[in-house]
């Protein structure tokens, strides 16, 4: 059988909607993934805990409240703590080019902008996926 | 990581260990099989609860509740969580924990979401074979919520030891056309959504509809009001649950439930290496004139499996 890609896909953060996130996970489920949908107000170690429970190999955030140079960082400490540092942590929102950049140098995945098509996203991963599992 | 090692982990009771054994044998990776092989006998024989219903009525709302008073009888609760695949791309949305959030950082409660990948029963393929894994782990509880089922995805009855079957006030008008399905495999029935308007109508008929199909000897099927939005009633749905689970364990039925799941288990494991025991003969068939039945004896031979005359003139 050929291995699915597993993503969780979570909004963290108190801000309001998650309409955002929603299309971004049935796009991700209509290119073949297998995702998990949590909703709004995910903390750091909700969405931690979410990941090893469901083997994930990748966790889409969408941050949309300004606060992606602390919560992108916790969650990749928490993953490291975890031992599971092998997890692709990508995502997108409203987040600054400079911040992108420093982002991932602290070793978080491509991000992306408002405007990104979902297509975009979906070959990122399986590209990601193709290179870093079989 | 390799399996040795996985293997220590899970035994060492690891999260993460268990979560990727659970992957190993949903993928029906070799480790996986393997696993399952060395520990069927180490296994705990956790009660397995099943959670079934049409789409929406609020299966996982109750279960984030059940999860949580079940949290605080039992030290070890999993819970299987089964959404399904789309048969086009393959891909799944799997939303059941959107409502399952009271207890996710509880320590004694795991959630694992399944894709049905393909099969039809409400269920995926792997969902015994998870739930083992499972009691491997030491759960002295699964609770598995279906798919949203209309009426004939029923697989859930044959890997449970008992089936709560969730309706809505609404489901009142058409539980006459549903008799064939889900109403013959509850052994505990719930109204949720009581907010709604017809509720208590709705238990009175699904009472009715019941009592008609109880053979005199059989136990009254409960029938019980919920409000998984506001916790309402939740409480008496637990106490009636472990109710019914002490009467199928005194009363036998359990016992009589898990040896035809092995049966069942035996049969799917022998038909599955059967048939892959006389695909290569059946492959490498040459073309000849002979008939159906006589290549199928050829290949028989070949396989060493002794078909008696009988057998063969009853087919
Ligand atoms: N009014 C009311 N709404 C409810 C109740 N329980 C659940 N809901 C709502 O019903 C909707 C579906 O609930 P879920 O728990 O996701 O239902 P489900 O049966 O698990 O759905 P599927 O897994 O998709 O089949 C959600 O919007 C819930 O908030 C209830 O008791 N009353
Ligand atoms: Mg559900």
């Amino acid at each position: 059988m050929d291995k699915k890609i597993r993503v969780l896909v979570a909004k963290p953060g108190l801000d309001g909607h998650d309409r955002g996130a929603k299309v971004i996970a049935s796009a991700l489920a209509d290119a073949g993934m297998e995702v998990i949908y949590t909703g709004l107000h995910q903390t750091p170690e909700k969405i931690v805990r979410t990941a090893v429970e469901e083997d994930v190999d990748v966790i889409g955030l969408s941050v949309l409240s300004g606060a992606h140079m602390s919560i992108f960082p916790k969650v990749l400490e928490l993953l490291k703590k975890e031992g599971k540092t092998d997890i692709l942590l990508t995502g997108g929102g409203i987040i600054p080019a400079e911040d992108m950049e420093e982002l991932n140098k602290l070793g978080v995945g491509k991000l992306f902008g408002p405007g990104s098509k979902t297509q975009e996203i979906a070959e990122y991963i399986s590209n990601w996926h193709n290179k870093n599992r079989e | 990581m390799k399996y040795s090692d996985l293997a220590i982990d899970f035994k060492s009771g690891k999260r993460s260990a268990l979560a990727r054994m659970i992957t190993l044998v949903d993928n029906e990776e070799r480790d996986g099989f393997e696993f399952l092989k060395d520990n069927y006998h180490k296994r705990k024989e956790s009660f397995r609860l099943g959670i079934t219903g049409p789409p929406g009525v609020g299966k996982s709302s109750l279960m984030n509740h059940l999860i949580e008073r079940y949290a605080q009888i039992y030290a070890k609760v999993g819970v299987i969580a089964i959404d399904p695949s789309s048969p086009f791309t393959g891909g799944a949305l799997l939303g059941d924990r959107l409502r399952m959030n009271k207890m996710y950082d509880h320590e004694n409660v795991f959630v694992r979401s399944l894709a049905s990948r393909g099969s039809l029963g409400g269920l995926s393929t792997s969902t015994e074979n998870v739930a083992q894994v499972m009691e491997s782990f030491g759960m002295d509880i699964i609770l598995i919520e279906t798919v949203g089922v209309g009426q004939s995805e029923l697989d859930v009855m044959e890997i449970t030891d008992a089936v709560v079957v969730v309706l809505v006030p609404e489901s009142g008008d058409s539980i006459q056309a549903m008799k064939a399905g889900l109403m013959e495999i509850g052994d505990v029935f719930v109204v949720n959504k009581s907010d709604r308007d017809g509720s208590d109508r709705a238990v009175e008929f699904i009472k009715t509809s019941l009592s008609f199909k109880k053979a005199a000897s059989e136990k009254t099927i409960p029938v019980v009001k919920t409000n998984a939005l506001n916790d309402e009633n939740i409480d008496s749905l637990v106490s009636i649950l472990e109710e019914t689970k002490s009467y199928l364990a005194s009363s036998g039925k359990m016992k009589e439930k898990r040896e035809s799941r092995k049966e069942k288990e035996v049969k799917e494991i022998l038909r599955d290496l059967f048939i892959k025991s006389i695909d290569k003969h059946i492959k490498n068939m040459e073309n000849t004139d002979a008939s159906p039945y006589e290549k199928a004896k050829e290949i028989l031979k070949k396989t060493g499996l002794n078909v008696t005359e009988e057998l063969w003139t009853k087919r």
